[in-house]
């Protein structure tokens, strides 16, 4: 009976790392410049993780099927080096592991959080709020004007609370519900939230970035895939997080400097 | 004997309490109200240019941006019609109400219908029901912000049940807003007693009055109130036009 648990054991870890090693699963086409970064620590991390899964298991299996047959008199062996060693040894082995994914994956962080956008990056604020984003561009002056929460006005579409009669920098910024941006450029996103915690995620672009109410926060990133992707909110946000999402697209620049000048007529 | 003392008893007892009904019913139709047939009628105008309004893009919610791809829908802050009448102004009797003006009893309905509110602004009489309907294949979430009567919030998925709801007190005006659609705003309109709410003309009509003199204020949602006295008689409608100055 135990021989046939340890073949089990056996057969359930190959059986689940099978489609792993043989890519059953293909991730999101990758539309972003630091996506490949990110997806080979993703492949790092599972092979080593899938590693480390498959010799526990085997382990387990070959002492199940070593010791079932033991006679309840038998001793018990003691692991060389008494307890203290295994623990040290184990500490060890799974602290330098985890260690080395932490350095190894500091590229693919680093890339996102640790170096500024570049001075010709364009810059987009987005602001998540119950149930919607939205974006804003500065517009011909490269500025955007102040916001004015007081001033938020939803039946009239002023989502930011801007005051474009008092606020030059304000005049000519453009808000939309959509997310264009030109391909192979980079964005500078400002985030904001107008009420509580929602994230922003692409999974085409590699990028997922939680909304902190309070926080200005920033990341930057370049998409080079043509095409029309979803963002939608990973952070439970209340009722109508379900429903909280909005379009990404990512244009030639032709395309995108009619679809700004598009939207700039709207306002 | 003593059987026969009951019936008498019985007969006499029904006879007297239709006589006090009838009494009852009678009396009721003899103080009842003067008569209520007089109306106002008129028509709102808007003096300048109506303020940009700006276009809805619904493209997060791609059931109700379909339903507009031709048709763009803009903000209705300010609703001018082809012959520069004004839309959706509520007017009613702020003053000179008898209190025996008929009670509106029909039922609105409040329709969610391609992300919008459909009317945009309704007008209600005290206590007089309406219906939520959601028309749309998404959920809505209506949620009415009144500061007189008592605020409240419901979901609605797609295909459920109309609901039914009124105001129990007087209140110019509740917003009301979607609390999954940012962009979906709408106002009802509370009044004591009759009212009317300006069509695409700007044509109102303000029916149900006694003969009698009458404040009548005129309501909207951006350039606020304005009133006028107006003297109702019986037969012709009197006739009450406003004109609102846009900013």
């Amino acid at each position: 009976m135990a021989k046939l648990l340890a073949v089990t054991i056996i057969v359930i870890a190959i059986a689940s790392a099978v489609p792993i090693v043989m890519h059953t699963w293909v991730a999101p086409v990758d539309i972003s410049t630091h996506g490949p970064l990110i997806d080979q620590q993703m492949s790092e991390t599972m092979a080593e993780a899938g590693i480390s899964f498959l010799a526990a298991q085997l382990i387990l299996a070959i002492f199940i099927w070593k010791f079932s047959g033991r006679s309840k008199d038998a001793k018990i062996e003691r692991f060389p080096g008494g307890s203290m060693g295994l623990v040290l040894a184990a500490f060890l082995l799974v602290g330098t592991e985890v260690l080395a994914l932490g350095a190894f994956g500091t590229k693919a962080w680093a890339k996102v959080y640790f170096t500024a956008p570049a001075a010709d990056s364009m810059p987009i604020q987005v602001q998540a709020g119950q149930f919607a984003f939205y974006f804003r561009y500065p517009g011909p002056d490269g500025k955007f004007g102040p916001l004015h929460p007081d001033k938020i006005d939803e039946a009239n579409q002023n989502f930011f609370g801007l005051d474009p009669a008092n606020d030059p920098d304000s005049k000519d910024d453009i808000v939309t519900a959509e997310m264009a941006i030109p391909v192979n450029k980079e964005i500078h996103l400002l985030m904001h939230s107008k009420d509580l915690g929602h994230s922003f995620y692409v999974r085409e672009l590699r990028v997922q970035q939680d909304f902190v109410p309070g926080l200005d926060l920033s990341l930057h990133f370049t998409a080079n895939k043509i095409g029309k992707y979803e963002i939608v909110c990973t952070q439970l946000c209340g009722l109508g997080h379900y429903n909280m999402r909005a379009y990404l697209e990512v244009m030639s620049q032709s395309d995108f400097d009619s679809w700004l000048k598009q939207q700039a007529a709207n306002q | 004997m003593k059987t026969g003392f009951r019936y008498k008893f019985a007969a006499l007892f029904t006879a007297g309490l239709l006589l006090y009904v009838g009494i009852a019913i009678l009396g009721r139709r003899v103080s009842a109200a003067p008569p209520t047939g007089a109306s106002v009628t008129g028509t709102i105008k808007l003096d300048g240019t109506p303020p940009h309004e700006r276009p809805i893009d619904m493209s997060k919610e791609p059931s109700c941006a379909k339903i507009h791809e031709n048709n763009p829908v803009r903000t209705e802050s300010v609703v001018v019609g082809p012959n520069g009448g004004l839309q959706n102004v509520v007017v009613y009797v702020s003053e000179g109400l008898s209190g025996n003006e008929p009670a509106s009893t029909e039922v609105q309905s409040w329709d969610q219908k391609g992300c919008q509110y459909i009317p945009h602004v309704m007008g209600l009489d005290v206590n007089q029901h309406f219906k939520v309907v959601n028309s749309d294949q998404t959920s809505h979430n209506i949620h009415p912000q009144p500061k007189n009567n008592s605020e409240w919030n419901k979901s609605q998925p797609p295909g459920s049940q109309p609901f039914d709801m009124a105001w129990t007190n007087p209140e110019v005006a509740i917003p009301v807003k979607c609390n999954i659609h940012p962009w979906m705003h709408g106002y009802m309109v509370v009044v004591k007693g009759p009212y009317g709410v300006s069509d695409n003309n700007g044509d109102f009509k303000v029916s149900g009055l006694a003969p009698g003199n009458y404040t009548l204020t005129a309501w909207q949602e951006t350039y606020g109130t304005q009133t006028q006295k107006v003297t109702v008689t019986v037969g012709k409608p009197a006739t009450v036009n406003f004109t609102f100055k846009a900013k």
